[in-house]
């Protein structure tokens, strides 16, 4: 097996044995390492190219936001002139209270808007203003939009590979 | 503000939001920019899960850079249906989050696998399980992620 083949094995042995979190003791790498069958050293190492890949977002934790007080989430969707979405996604995207903007699909006739971007408030009217910040970043280039408020968290356990 | 009201609390989250370090004794580390030993931020970090105040504690991989996939999955769901759709759709190993929102598409969920095809495979397993179409939203383009929102 190549080097890089080896690596990968590794690297999907750590994945399944942090994706649920980091045993809570004070040497957690070392612990890591004997799950995985490896050396503390070697564990860090690839979790540092992991990161520097992406393949790792980053190490810490996760909140759930509705217990830190910030109770408004809203999902704005917008149809935004194709011709015009990289450009303004980018910039919808650095506004300070959007926390995710992507260009997704459309689905026609069932859905009509193709710019997805995540706002956190710690009510409504919180989320409306960043919305109408939005709303002001778009311009004409919007062609209709809807806010889609999260009533329930059902289930936020994070990626899980078997 | 709302939310967490131990101001160490406060202070530990937000030390804890990315960069644990990559050495020996990271809690202690951690612990040392705080004033608090190691003893006590393992104690406050199990808490604070146990709490549901943090969901999870430690990395955040990006299924597409593992060679996998996501999608973002919305369903309609009768009314009357619905906490048993979501039990469902919750039940598969793929959903690694899921949302109610008030919207005719009222359950949105992100669905992720260790290979590109699955994801096809797990909508079409979801559909089969529920009776209901799911539609796929797979992004196209990212522009920003970064969730940090002070605790």
């Amino acid at each position: 097996m190549s080097a890089a083949g080896d690596h990968d094995a590794l690297d999907r042995a750590i994945v399944r044995a942090t994706q649920a979190g980091l045993p809570l003791v004070p040497r957690p790498w070392e612990a890591v390492a004997s799950a995985v069958g490896a050396s503390p050293s070697l564990v860090t190492e690839r979790l540092r190219a992991m990161l520097s890949s992406g393949a790792i977002r980053r190490i810490g934790a996760v909140p759930n936001h509705w217990r830190l007080g910030w109770t408004a989430n809203g999902m704005s969707v917008w149809d935004v002139d194709d011709a015009k979405v990289d450009e303004l996604g980018q910039r919808v995207g650095a506004l300070p209270g959007v926390t995710h903007c992507y260009r997704r699909p459309r689905r026609l006739p069932a859905w009509r808007y193709n710019l997805f971007a995540m706002v956190h408030g710690r009510d409504r009217t919180e989320v409306e203003a960043q919305v109408a910040a939005i709303a002001g970043v778009l311009g004409g280039a919007s062609r209709a939009h809807e806010v889609l408020y999260s009533t329930r968290i059902l289930k936020k356990t994070g990626l899980r590979f078997a | 503000m709302p939310g967490l009201t131990d101001p160490v609390d406060r202070s530990l989250v937000d030390a804890l939001h990315g960069d644990f370090p990559l050495i020996e004794r990271p809690f202690a580390a951690v612990g040392e920019r705080l004033d608090l030993d190691e003893r006590d931020v393992i104690a406050r970090i199990r808490a604070l899960l146990d709490d549901g105040t943090l969901t999870r504690f430690g990395p955040l991989f990006d299924a597409g850079r593992l060679g996998g996939a996501y999608t973002l999955a919305a369903m309609a769901v009768p009314p009357e249906a619905f906490d048993r759709m979501a039990q469902i759709v919750n039940a598969f190993p793929e959903v690694a989050h899921n949302y109610a929102r008030d919207h005719r598409l009222n359950l949105w969920f992100v669905l992720a696998t260790p290979a590109p095809e699955d994801v096809d495979a797990a909508i079409v397993r979801i559909e089969a399980a529920t009776g209901l179409p799911v539609l796929s939203f797979p992004k196209e383009r990212e522009y920003f992620v970064e969730l940090k929102l002070p605790a």
